[in-house]
């Protein structure tokens, strides 16, 4: 077994649990960590690409390097977007429980 | 080379800078400004178009593909700039401070409170639109429509209310699982063939290398786009973010956001892939089109809030350019050429009268204080002119002449039916009913004897005349001839002949 297949496998398990997290879990927070996960095994899988070659031929490829650099950015900023939302609305869920538990009482 | 495909990605972010410099009332102005700027630069780009009769392309930093990034704008892509440039300056119009805004709070503008957030996003809008048309690069495409997701949550939650909020989380938790199934079909593509080059992937794809692998690679990024178009079955995210946003944001997310991952797709699938894998994928795509438009039909002839109603309608209509696949693929080059035309007006006149009617939709709420449609009879009175704007805005989804809608379907129609396709026909006569049905039922109420005391509020005059102007801009795309135009056809099938030294 060469590495880049070790890698390549090792990425698409993690391809495989980021879905399944992403479509199981009940919460957002567990849906944008299914997303991480499933992010982390594409990019694994990017690399395995480089190290094989791709079809250009020589081994360790720059170029996906490059993509996979600017995937993780792109994703890092997908993340702290969703995680801000998901703050927000937690905090005004949270403001207006109390709320309603006192019209209730009244 | 064509210095103007790089002007039209990177003037709408030179528009950002005064809004950030100066005030928020100057810097709205350079926005609109910039945004005018934007349609004068996809103009002269189609325009180039036209009169070359080929695309004009340009290689960013003077390295040609493979080794570098090319942008290219064939007949398609500036069809589809020049719709959605349009678009985006008539919302920016709308959501424009108005004489007498700054005293009164006033809901139907997208920018409530916060005038410089929408422009911001707009033009960030803008900037991602056209690169995703002008892009020949699949990972430049996937940069592009990050982008686009980046710029178009925002503006779901522009007012921050908690409903929105959650609807802005879905949207982006979908946008996000789309992107990476798009991103790992690119990987494999990669992996193929060792580029990323639309031009250059098509031809070796024709040679029939790649196989099973690009199969699956393409279906990957298939279903990432569809996640992103809200193509049934994953349309599920649309109607509480479309329906939430304020009118002027729900206008650009439904006429023009959507529409730039269906560009992709139809580019996949028309240009990138072999004939013969779009023959067998083409049907596929026309299920999930013709479940769209008889599902979301249905669901939104049982809305009780207008915006809500027209949000399924999107989710409905997208399922049109769907039945265009397995037409356009076919090998009757007459018929199929009828079908590619019929699916790109329909994208076009599409965007105009959804943003005619969302916008109408905004100004109708304004009016009446709430949207519920068993309290809108007789809104008529109030509101003619956005009646009006809603009305003929429906025209065109309801397919009836003189329409863009009823082009677009008269071609995917006969296309259909030279062809043979009888069920394809029928999903589309039935479609036609169904947005029959539910605009006709908004109308039917607006005209309406009022059943109790009306408020006291009219609509907003020159809100409302822009937009007629874009219903009316739907209605123009109706006199298209009833055949296949040359200028779609320009530029494909693609390739950077006559640009390489």
């Amino acid at each position: 077994m060469t590495g880049a297949l070790l890698f390549g496998l090792a990425g698409a398990a993690l391809v495989g649990c980021g879905v399944y997290g992403l479509l199981t879990a009940s919460g957002a927070l567990g849906r944008i960590l299914g997303f991480n996960v499933l992010g982390g095994g594409v990019f694994l899988i990017f690399g395995a690409v480089a190290r094989r070659g791709a079809a250009a031929g020589f081994s360790a490829d720059p170029v996906p390097q490059a993509l996979v650099i600017t995937g993780i950015v792109v994703a890092f900023c997908a993340t702290a977007l969703a995680v801000a939302l998901l703050v927000r609305l937690s905090t005004m869920e949270a403001r207006a429980a109390p709320a309603d538990a006192g019209e209730k009482e009244t | 080379m064509s210095a103007l495909l790089v002007l039209a990605v990177t003037a709408p972010l030179l528009g950002l800078v005064p809004l950030f410099l100066l005030g928020p009332r100057t810097g709205e102005r350079a926005a609109l400004a910039m945004l005018a700027v934007n349609l004068a630069v996809t103009a002269g780009i189609a325009e180039q178009v036209a009169q070359g009769g080929r695309a004009p392309g340009y290689f960013v930093g003077g390295f040609a593909p493979p080794l570098g990034v090319g942008l290219r704008a064939d007949g398609f892509s500036a069809a589809m700039m020049l719709m959605a440039a349009l678009v985006l300056l008539l919302t920016g119009l709308f959501a424009m401070t108005g004489p007498g805004d700054m005293t009164r709070k006033v809901k139907a503008r997208g920018s409530a409170g916060r005038p410089a957030t929408f422009f911001i996003l707009l033009l960030s809008l803008a900037c991602a639109l056209n690169l995703a048309f002008l892009a020949q690069d699949l990972f430049t495409l996937y940069v592009a429509l990050e982008l686009l997701t980046f710029a178009a949550v925002p503006l779901v939650c522009l007012e921050g209310k908690a409903g929105q909020l959650s609807a802005a989380l879905t949207y982006l938790l979908f946008a996000l699982f789309g992107s990476v199934l798009y991103l790992l079909g690119v990987v494999l593509v990669y992996g193929l063939f060792g580029t990323l080059d639309i031009a250059h992937l098509a031809g070796l794809l024709a040679q029939g290398t790649g196989g099973a692998t690009a199969a699956a690679a393409l279906a990957l990024m298939s279903a990432g786009l569809m996640a992103k178009a809200a193509l049934f079955p994953l349309h599920l995210w649309l109607p509480p973010a479309h329906s939430g946003a304020p009118p002027a944001a729900s206008a650009v997310l439904s006429a023009v956001v959507i529409k730039a991952p269906l560009f992709l797709l139809v580019r996949l699938w028309s240009d990138l892939a072999p004939l013969p894998l779009t023959q067998v994928a083409g049907p596929i795509f026309a299920v999930c089109g013709a479940a769209a438009i008889v599902f979301c039909g249905v669901v939104a002839l049982a809305q009780e809030r207008l915006k809500l109603l027209i949000a399924y309608s999107t989710a409905a209509q997208i399922g049109y350019l769907c039945l265009m696949f397995p037409l356009a693929a076919s090998d009757d080059g007459q018929w199929s050429a009828l079908a590619w035309t019929g699916g790109t007006l329909h994208l076009v006149s599409h965007a105009l009268s959804k943003a005619a009617m969302f916008l109408a939709a905004g100004l109708i709420a304004e009016t009446m204080g709430h949207d519920r449609l068993s309290g809108l009879s007789g809104v008529g009175r109030l509101a003619p002119v956005s009646v009006a704007a809603f009305g003929l805005g429906g025209l065109s989804l309801m397919g009836l002449p003189p329409s863009g809608g009823f082009v677009a379907k008269v071609m995917l129609l006969t296309s259909a039916l030279q062809q043979g396709s009888w069920w394809i026909a029928t999903v589309v006569l039935a479609g036609g009913l169904l947005a029959g049905g539910y605009v006709l039922r908004v109308v039917v109420i607006a005209l309406q004897h009022p059943d109790a005391g009306l408020p006291e509020a009219r609509e907003c005059r020159w809100r409302a005349l822009i937009a007629l102007a874009l219903a009316f801009g739907a209605m123009l795309v109706g006199f298209m001839p009833l055949a296949p135009l040359p200028f779609l056809d320009i530029g494909r099938p693609l390739s950077w002949e006559g640009l390489l030294p």
